[in-house]
């Protein structure tokens, strides 16, 4: 009896997710009593020394205290201490509000570039200049010129998200079919018309994808870009566990920015789907 | 033909491309072509000839670089719902269906039409080419000869003028090419539509014009010859070739591509491209078969005259 490649996939998915636990388990496992001290000196030292307890938190300690957050995900015990929910609540926000500023600027002005081989070579240099650099290189003129460190962020995740969208669309509205378009200039469909049901649609597939690579570039930055800004949102949360030397936390914060990450690819392939079309 | 009777008159159009050292090289140069409302003329030459650009210009997808081109007694200036024109790729838009593909032709005509009225004007032009049923398919689901069913019936839906076809049927097999004809030929005749194709096919062209312009190579080509179809309107396919006159008419347009096709503009003498020589195969006087194989060709020649058997097919 055989079966089918997805369910023989996720059971080799299975089993490499338990070796991996297994090898961790085994890892960070304590080795017992090291040394005899006295009870107040024990006490200074902690488990590790003491009971020769891993400083690496094994998968228990990580499900348990996992467990923990997401019973809890929105506390809020002021500002160093909130739930787990509520700094991706920050972070997906400010995302979400650079990556939208993203759209709104790198869509039209894709089109423009895509449509009209004079601006396309007069933006280039700017482009290529402006493209290669690290998104959080611009942070320090953003602090001084918005004075807002949660704007400041922002406007990283806009330029960082900008740049992939503005050449997809580009390229893909620049390689729309010529035997597309010449099917609207023999019915004499005007040039808005034009670009909203020949232009959009043909380069919709290519234009998606960029918007797909920009949300994953997004999120890469922003957990950056909160380490440096600071207060509130998952890298802040990561920071500031690492300072509270929470090894813990900060394992539980990799894993859930990888999960949300996932979703954000999924959401834009779903859509990607949507509109792509078979030829 | 008399003046009036000149529907499309394409009046010295050039078309010149930059050339390599500054000079300019011309695809065809001071072409001169009309034609009669109700008309089915057929381009045939090989390729590279212009017959493409020709169509374009006809389309107004392309400008010549002299000369200008009236339809219908006004000089075109680019596209127009008047002329539509059936892509060789059918050109359909993917990520429409077929019903949403015709639909699109019919908005573009008549923009104020609600939803309803476009829908039974493109299920009439379905309907017509033969694709009930499949209109709500998208053009990947389709096989090649339906695909080019939907570009006749999405040319077809604007009711134009004219339709212009640039080798609809040459991405076609054998038998989806011939049904196909047989449409065109049907909705042609039966709407009285004006139509100017392009093939490369000549069988194609002898079943479906009335006139089959014979264009030389390019570049400089020239419209050398204007062959009058002498088979009958009501021709049909199945007995095309048991005509009196059919393989005469088929070899000389194979002739001409053959041969003729590359020596005529350095051998004709007194071409005048405002006159060109009008061909009526089976009157003898103005037979321009080749000569020598036109004599060999007598001994094993049935009984008409100016036939002979293939020699290229």
């Amino acid at each position: 009896m055989t079966f089918s490649l997805r369910f023989r996939a996720a059971i080799v998915s299975v089993l490499i997710f338990l070796a991996f636990v297994g090898v961790w388990h085994i890892a960070t496992r304590g080795t017992g009593a090291v040394a005899a001290m006295t009870p107040e000196y024990a006490k200074l030292m902690g488990l590790t020394a003491t009971q020769g307890k891993s400083a690496m938190p094994g998968p228990l300690d990580v499900g348990a205290k996992l467990w923990e957050h997401l019973k809890r995900p929105f506390y809020d015990n002021g500002p160093n201490d909130k739930g787990l929910g509520i700094q991706l609540g920050y972070s997906i926000a400010r995302v979400g509000l650079g990556y939208f500023l993203a759209v709104i600027v790198a869509i039209p002005l894709g089109f423009l570039i895509g449509m009209s081989p004079l601006i396309n070579k007069a933006l280039d240099p700017f482009i290529q200049i402006l493209k290669p650099i690290s998104p959080l290189a611009w942070m320090p003129l953003a602090l001084y010129t918005i004075k807002d460190s949660g704007l400041s962020a922002i406007f990283v995740i806009f330029i960082c998200s900008v740049w992939p969208m503005l050449l997809n669309t580009a390229f893909g509205v620049s390689a729309v079919r010529k035997e597309w378009i010449n099917v609207a200039r023999t019915l004499e469909v005007g040039a808005v018309r034009r670009a909203f049901t020949i232009i959009l649609p043909a380069a919709a597939p290519t234009i998606l994808t960029g918007m797909r690579i920009s949300i994953g570039i997004a999120w890469l930055v922003i957990v950056a870009a909160e380490m440096l800004v600071g207060g509130t949102g998952i890298g802040y949360f990561v920071w500031n566990e690492w300072n509270n030397l929470s090894i813990v936390n900060v394992i539980i914060a990799i894993l859930v920015i990888g999960v949300v990450g996932m979703l954000l690819d999924q959401i834009l392939a779903r859509f990607t789907r949507l509109v792509t079309f078979p030829e | 033909m008399s003046m009036t009777g000149k529907f499309i008159s394409i009046e010295a159009i050039a078309k010149r491309y930059p050339g390599a050292t500054g000079s300019e090289i011309a695809v065809f140069e001071d072409l001169w072509l009309s034609m009669a409302r109700g008309e089915f003329a057929c381009v045939i030459g090989h390729s590279g000839c212009g017959k493409t650009t020709v169509l374009n210009i006809l389309a107004g997808l392309d400008t010549p670089s002299a000369g200008t081109v009236i339809v219908d007694g006004q000089a075109i200036s680019g596209t127009s719902l008047d002329r539509a024109v059936i892509f060789q790729s059918h050109a359909l838009l993917p990520w429409r269906t077929v019903l949403g593909n015709v639909s699109y032709a019919v908005t573009s005509k008549w923009r104020h039409w609600d939803r309803a009225q476009v829908k039974a004007h493109a299920q009439k032009f379905i309907d017509l080419v033969g694709l009930t049923g499949a209109e709500h398919k998208r053009p990947s689901e389709l096989s090649g000869g339906m695909k080019q069913r939907v570009g006749i019936a999405r040319a077809l839906s604007i009711t134009p003028k004219i339709m212009l076809m640039d080798e609809p049927f040459s991405a076609l097999d054998a038998l989806t090419r011939g049904t196909l004809q047989d449409e065109v030929r049907r909705i042609c005749r039966d709407t009285g539509q004006t139509a100017f194709m392009i093939t490369h096919d000549v069988d194609e062209a002898i079943y479906l014009a009335d006139r089959i312009f014979l264009m030389t190579n390019g570049p400089g080509a020239v419209l050398a010859e204007i062959v009058e179809n002498p088979l009958p309107k009501d021709r049909g396919r199945i007995d095309l070739h048991r005509h009196p006159h059919y393989y005469a008419l088929r070899n000389h347009i194979i002739d001409f591509l053959v041969m003729r096709s590359k020596t005529f503009t350095s051998t004709a003498v007194d071409y005048d491209p405002r006159n060109v020589p009008a061909v009526r195969i089976g009157k003898p006087e103005l037979m321009i078969a080749s000569v020598s194989d036109a004599s060999r060709d007598e001994s094993n020649q049935a009984s008409w005259p100016g036939l002979s058997r293939p020699s290229t097919s």
